[in-house]
């Protein structure tokens, strides 16, 4: 049996008479990464914040980790991680404040973020840094040390938004490892990106136009779907109809 | 738990940053020391020449009543009146005290005289205050003397200085940088605190987080209450060591009623960040849409009586001018509670309808 951690039907937003996301249905296994693909405008933003408990859907349904989108945010907002192109950490405090911190507003007791914590530094070999702060780390340290702060209490999934935006390929490989390491830890991966290469990464993609999905597969799946050779081709083919964007 | 380590993080981003650091203080420090004695309209050590036509008893004790006062000193003395007007043309004098002669035998026979003050009206407000300051003393001087028979000296003296007999400038100033620095620490660093982790994308997590929002607000708003509070205790400090200005009413009233006014800036602060979205928006909104209204309404630098109805009418709804009256009222009037409820009244019925709306608006803002 499928251990679905993901739910949509029809999941609708409308701004006046603008519709940002349509009749979205899809389903998200546990442990999967799921690639959320689509244009600026295509609706991918919106989606993510009504599964994220940010935004109340119009209409249609949605379960995000086993519970309703509508009347149980607080507990989906417990059991999501999410970290935002933007890298989520402040900038004036330390790496370990920054870790405390957010373990601390997700409830977890001092005994929880002290263990936590060395683990997490050993993992990123920051143990040196600890008292570093942030803003002097290089981007791709930043990044790892956010996407380790945005699973460190082991959520059932995390929302990555655009999290390689800006940063150059071996640290996107590696970035993709750790992405990879957690999936393998049955945290289920909800990631939005611009580079193609990426989706190649994931285990399915969808791809929305304006404001509807038009393909969801495996990337394997869709280059034969398409007859193409990468995920580009796929993309500029269904992407070329659209009429939003920026 | 959660709250605790929310604020811990607040205080950090304060104590890390320079310049807010300085805002928070070093304004309320500059500020009361540049009102108290920078921009004052209050004359020290004025520049007085005597010419004493009499020179005789009488005479000689005015004139050292006078060059006593700390007001004045004596630089001339005059003997013809070729030399009164180069007194004022090479600014060695600020005022002119004319004796006419023999006034001895005036006093005993007329029981009045008249001593003319003669001042370099070139900057009409310091003229009036050195004679107002000199008729002071000499009144003083008639009264105390040994000039027993009804008052001896005929001279004009207007004084309305019921609170402030010498007329020190600062009692109107404390009471009006307090709620300056008030609004401008809690309603402009708050807005910039959170419309900084907008623009930073944080604040997108923390929404996400299990943190509600309501708890994001208050924690962001609790150092800020915090500080403020250490502000009025610096500057009741200032005030009463530096500034000579007595706290005449209880202070536990007064430090009650600035948290009532920290908060009604609190909720103006979150007000400012709820509609906007960059720190430099944040901040000139705080300026040009709380500073300026501030200064010019609360009645501390302008008279609102001086001002056009329409202006008084809007004056009314500046939290910081019923602020300015309380604080006033308490520090300077020493009045209690029963004195200043009205005012009272009015300042948390503002605090409560702005932190409903912006609460509201806040909440708005998330769906």
């Amino acid at each position: 049996m499928k251990d679905i951690v993901i739910k949509t039907h029809k999941l609708t937003k409308k701004f006046g008479d603008f519709v940002a996301t349509n009749e979205v249905t899809f389903e998200v296994e546990r442990g999967e990464i799921f690639g959320f693909l689509g244009a600026n405008g295509a609706g991918k933003t919106t989606a993510m914040k009504m599964l994220s408990g940010l935004l109340r859907p119009s209409y249609g349904e949605a379960m995000v980790a086993g519970f309703d989108v509508y009347k149980e945010t607080e507990k989906i907002k417990r059991n999501i991680g999410y970290m935002s192109q933007k890298f989520s950490l402040y900038e004036d405090l330390t790496v370990e404040e920054n870790i405390r911190f957010y373990g601390g507003i997700y409830g977890l007791s001092n005994r929880q973020i002290k263990e936590k914590s060395t683990a997490l530094l050993e993992r990123l070999n920051l143990m040196r840094d600890a008292k570093t702060l942030v803003a002097s780390l290089p981007l791709g340290w930043k990044q790892k040390l956010s996407f380790s702060i945005a699973i460190q209490h082991e959520p059932t999934i995390v929302f990555l938004d655009e999290p390689t935006g800006g940063v150059d390929p071996v640290t996107r490989r590696q970035f993709w490892d750790m992405i990879y390491e957690a999936a393998a830890s049955g945290i289920t991966v909800f990631v939005t990106t611009h580079y193609m290469d990426e989706a190649e990464y994931c285990n399915r993609v969808s791809i929305m136009v304006d404001g509807v999905i038009e393909a969801l597969d495996s990337p394997a799946g869709l280059k034969t779907r398409f007859n193409a050779h990468d995920m580009d081709e796929v993309f500029h083919q269904l992407a070329r109809g659209a009429k939003r964007g920026e | 738990m959660r709250f605790l380590t929310f604020i811990k993080k607040e205080f950090y981003h304060i104590l890390r940053d320079r310049r807010t650091l300085l805002i928070l203080f070093g304004m309320p420090i500059a500020q009361i020391l540049l009102f108290g004695f920078a921009l004052t309209n209050e004359v020290k050590n004025a520049q007085l020449a005597v010419w004493d036509q009499a020179s005789d008893t009488q005479s000689q004790k005015l004139v050292q009543a006078l060059a006593a006062s700390q007001y004045f000193e004596l630089s001339h003395q005059i003997k013809s009146e070729q030399e009164l007007e180069p007194m004022f043309s090479s600014g060695e004098a600020g005022l002119i005290a004319l004796i006419p002669p023999a006034l001895d035998d005036q006093l005993a026979h007329d029981h009045e005289a008249k001593i003319q003050l003669i001042a370099d009206a070139s900057n009409p407000n310091i003229a009036t205050t050195l004679v107002n300051y000199a008729s002071a003393i000499i009144r003083t001087h008639s009264n105390t003397a040994s000039l027993q028979q009804a008052p001896p000296y005929q001279i004009g003296v207007e004084t309305r200085m019921l609170y402030n007999p010498q007329q020190n400038d600062a009692y109107n100033f404390v009471p009006g940088v307090m709620a300056m620095v008030l609004m401008l620490v809690s309603a402009m660093m708050t807005s910039i605190a959170i419309v900084r982790e907008k623009e930073m994308g944080t604040m997108e997590v923390l929404l996400v987080s299990p943190m509600k929002p309501i708890q994001i607000i208050l924690a962001k708003a609790v150092p800020y209450l915090v500080l403020s509070l250490v502000n009025v205790i610096t500057i009741l400090l200032l005030s009463v060591y530096v500034l000579d200005v007595p706290i005449n009413g209880s202070i536990p009233l007064l430090v009650g009623e600035a948290i009532v006014f920290i908060i009604t800036s609190l909720s103006l602060g979150l007000l400012i960040s709820s509609v906007t979205e960059s720190q430099q928006t944040a901040m000139l909104i705080s300026m040009m849409g709380l500073m300026l209204p501030t200064i010019l309404f609360s009645g501390f630098l302008f008279p609102i009586e001086n001002m056009p109805v329409p202006l008084q009418v809007i004056s009314n709804a500046i939290p910081a001018k019923w602020f300015y009256l309380i604080v006033k009222g308490v520090m300077i009037k020493g009045l209690s509670f029963a004195g200043i409820w009205k005012e009272t009244l009015i300042l948390g019925g503002m605090t409560l309808f702005l932190l409903t709306v912006s609460l509201a608006k806040f909440k708005i803002r998330l769906a």
